[in-house]
């Protein structure tokens, strides 16, 4: 007990973050296995750690780094549409699909990292809300973008056109006999194979939080935070602003890719307006939800605002209502200074008992 | 003539953009948060007007009255029950109450008006013809853009000459002084929220007559352009909202007429993010050094 004490307490949650992911995956892939879990959340499994990864990344940029962004779900877009076509076009050289899935999300994680390499640097002078609209507007030019690619694989190789005057269309490709139609417009990306699986989406939650949780405890991430909690005295330090500000914003860029690839070959066809604003602000939600610069707090959330609208589907019409109303009454119930006095009346032992805690440690 | 037509059709949907623009700008500038549910107050107005002229038979004045009497209602009263317990929370707190109010709008929306667009009559016929017909204006258009000059001169007055335009800048500048000046804070910010909500419901109006369909997602995409063109032009700056979804209208127009119109919405805000890295603060917002 005392050698567990002399650890920090900062380790000690990252350790109970790991163990926590560790033991829910292996429930919930026991429960798997044995028939347990019903059809819709065996098919909700793969998306949720695609969230669960979004938030960590958003996380990063918003709790850690302290810049609020409108536009995550533009990365996942990048990564999910430059992932499917890397999987696809390697169909034939490369037959496990496992090997592929890998490769696609390393190339989704490669391209995203590069959008965000894009919007970073001129970006991050920016300040506070004009961040947020930069970024929203990124989104919204992503979706556009990707809306008037078609792409298609043949023997000679990968053939992309973009499409911004709407007059071509899929036979301008010139595919050879045999070449594959990857992405047709506005379509979206069609006759993908699936090959996402919950095993891989469990590494990539693990990686993603090795990366992120000894960012945030190494010397870089505390320069990071410094930067969040007063800029001109961390620049005053000889903090590198726009180095780290960069480092953040590019690494969760990256991660979000990886998720958005991870997502994109879950299903057998995707459209890039999946992207569009209201995915950025639902992540954005887990991230609040969860609380900021919490990663553990963002894992939970993001699984359970998740299930809850399919939980809640028995209510039919009215699941949405209710989700915005839980929405409205966790912010006020967990902000309002009169609510929290209420709390702090009822069960007036909390508080004492953390500030013991604090002597004590 | 061809040029000059694209243009008006651009002023008309930007004088739309510019009025739902002021009502974000007011409500920024004051509250300083971001009300995302701006755009669903939009809608509210269009389905109360629609309801007003088709099921009640009142003409168009006394609809677009009815709406901005609903909206405004609305307004406080989503203020007064979502943001103001929220006063002293931190803003991304208030954001996401933001978010879920205009889930909550758009939702409820659906259920009591069904997912389907509703058709929308438009509300003024009739063009003018310039130059022996090689060139129409619709009234619409022309009543739109006066409409939405008339609306800024006006707020523009209120704001630096009434005593409760003078209470308002004062709440913008230092919530703390002005509590301390006698002013009363919370109502400022519910008469902003109010006077906010009610342009929300005539830009509604104009809106709904210009696409000629209502849904409960109509509010969402022109709120998000709106918002766009309220930093465009300088957040919190009056002139600024009204210059900025002007002149957003007609880049969208022209984005659309002479480059593609698939790509109308990524060239809008490809300029929106050019224009920001040049000026930071908008085009006419004002850039206030850091004191250190």
């Amino acid at each position: 007990m005392s050698k567990l004490k002399s650890i920090k307490k900062t380790t000690l949650v990252d350790f109970a973050t790991y163990i926590g992911v560790i033991i829910a995956f292996i429930i919930v892939n026991t429960l798997k296995n044995d028939g347990a879990l019903t059809r819709s959340f065996t098919g909700q499994l793969i998306p949720i750690c695609c969230y669960v990864v979004m938030a960590i990344s958003l996380n990063l940029t918003v709790g850690v780094l302290g810049e609020l962004s409108l536009g995550h779900a533009g990365f996942m877009s990048v990564g999910a549409f430059s992932g499917i076509i890397a999987a696809m076009s390697l169909q034939t050289v490369i037959p496990s699909p496992v090997l592929r899935l890998i490769i696609a999300i390393i190339v989704g994680a490669f391209f995203a990292a590069i959008a965000g390499v894009i919007i970073g640097i001129p970006v991050l002078r920016l300040r506070g809300d004009y961040l947020a609209i930069v970024t929203l507007a990124f989104g919204e030019i992503i979706k556009e973008v990707i809306n008037c690619l078609i792409v298609g694989v043949d023997s000679n190789g990968l053939h992309v056109i973009f499409n911004a005057f709407g007059s071509k269309s899929v036979s301008d490709l010139n595919l050879l006999e045999g070449g594959v139609m990857i992405i047709k417009g506005a379509q979206g990306a069609t006759g993908v194979k699936a090959i996402s699986t919950f095993t891989v989406g469990f590494i990539l939650i693990m990686i993603t939080l090795v990366i992120v949780l000894n960012l945030i405890r190494s010397r870089s991430g505390r320069a990071i935070m410094a930067l969040r909690d007063n800029r001109i005295a961390a620049e005053s330090v000889g903090i590198n602003i726009t180095k780290y500000k960069l480092m953040a914003f590019v690494i969760s860029s990256a991660l979000a890719g990886a998720a958005g690839a991870l997502y994109g070959l879950n299903f057998s066809s995707l459209m890039s307006s999946k992207f569009n604003f209201n995915t950025s602000i639902l992540i954005l939600v887990y991230v609040v939800l969860g609380g900021l610069g919490n990663i553990w707090g963002s894992i939970i959330s993001a699984v359970i605002l998740t299930i809850l609208p399919e939980a809640l589907r028995g209510f039919e019409d009215y699941r949405m209502l209710i989700y915005a109303i839980v929405l409205i009454l966790v912010m006020l119930a967990t902000n309002s200074p009169q609510i929290k006095n209420l709390v702090e009346k009822i069960i007036p032992r909390r508080k004492k008992g953390e500030e013991a805690d604090e002597e004590a440690a | 003539m061809v040029f000059l037509s694209y243009l008006i059709s651009g002023i008309s949907l930007g004088s739309v953009y510019a009025m739902i623009a002021l009502g974000y700008t007011m409500v920024y500038g004051i509250a300083k948060m971001l009300n995302f549910a701006h755009g669903d107050v939009i809608m509210v107005g269009g389905y109360v007007s629609l309801i007003a002229m088709t099921s009640w038979g009142l003409p168009v004045w006394a609809a677009v009255v009815v709406a901005m009497v609903a909206c405004t209602v609305l307004g406080v009263v989503i203020e007064g029950l979502a943001y103001r317990p929220l006063r002293s929370a931190p803003s991304l707190a208030v954001l996401i109450t933001a978010i879920g109010v205009s889930y909550f709008l758009q939702n409820s929306a659906q259920l009591i008006f069904s997912p389907n667009p509703k058709s929308y009559p438009v509300i003024i016929n009739g063009s003018l013809s310039l130059f022996g017909g090689k060139l129409t204006i619709s009234y619409i258009s022309l009543v739109t853009f006066l409409v939405c000059v008339i609306i800024m001169i006006a707020l523009t007055l209120f704001t630096s000459r009434s005593k409760m335009g003078k209470a308002m800048r004062a709440v913008s500048e230092d919530k703390g002084a002005a509590q301390l000046m006698g002013i009363n804070v919370n109502r400022t910010i519910s008469m902003t929220f109010a006077i906010g909500s009610a342009l929300a419901a005539v830009a509604g109006v104009f809106l709904c007559s210009s696409y000629t369909t209502l849904m409960p997602t109509t509010g969402s995409m022109p709120g998000i352009k709106a918002f766009t063109a309220a930093v465009f032009g300088g957040i919190g700056s009056i002139p600024g909202a009204f210059l900025g979804g002007l002149l957003l209208g007609i880049i969208e127009a022209m984005a659309k007429a002479y480059i593609s119109t698939n790509i109308s919405n990524a060239i809008v805000f490809a300029v929106l993010i050019v224009v920001l890295l040049v000026r930071p603060a908008g085009l006419l917002g004002k850039y206030v050094p850091e004191k250190v």
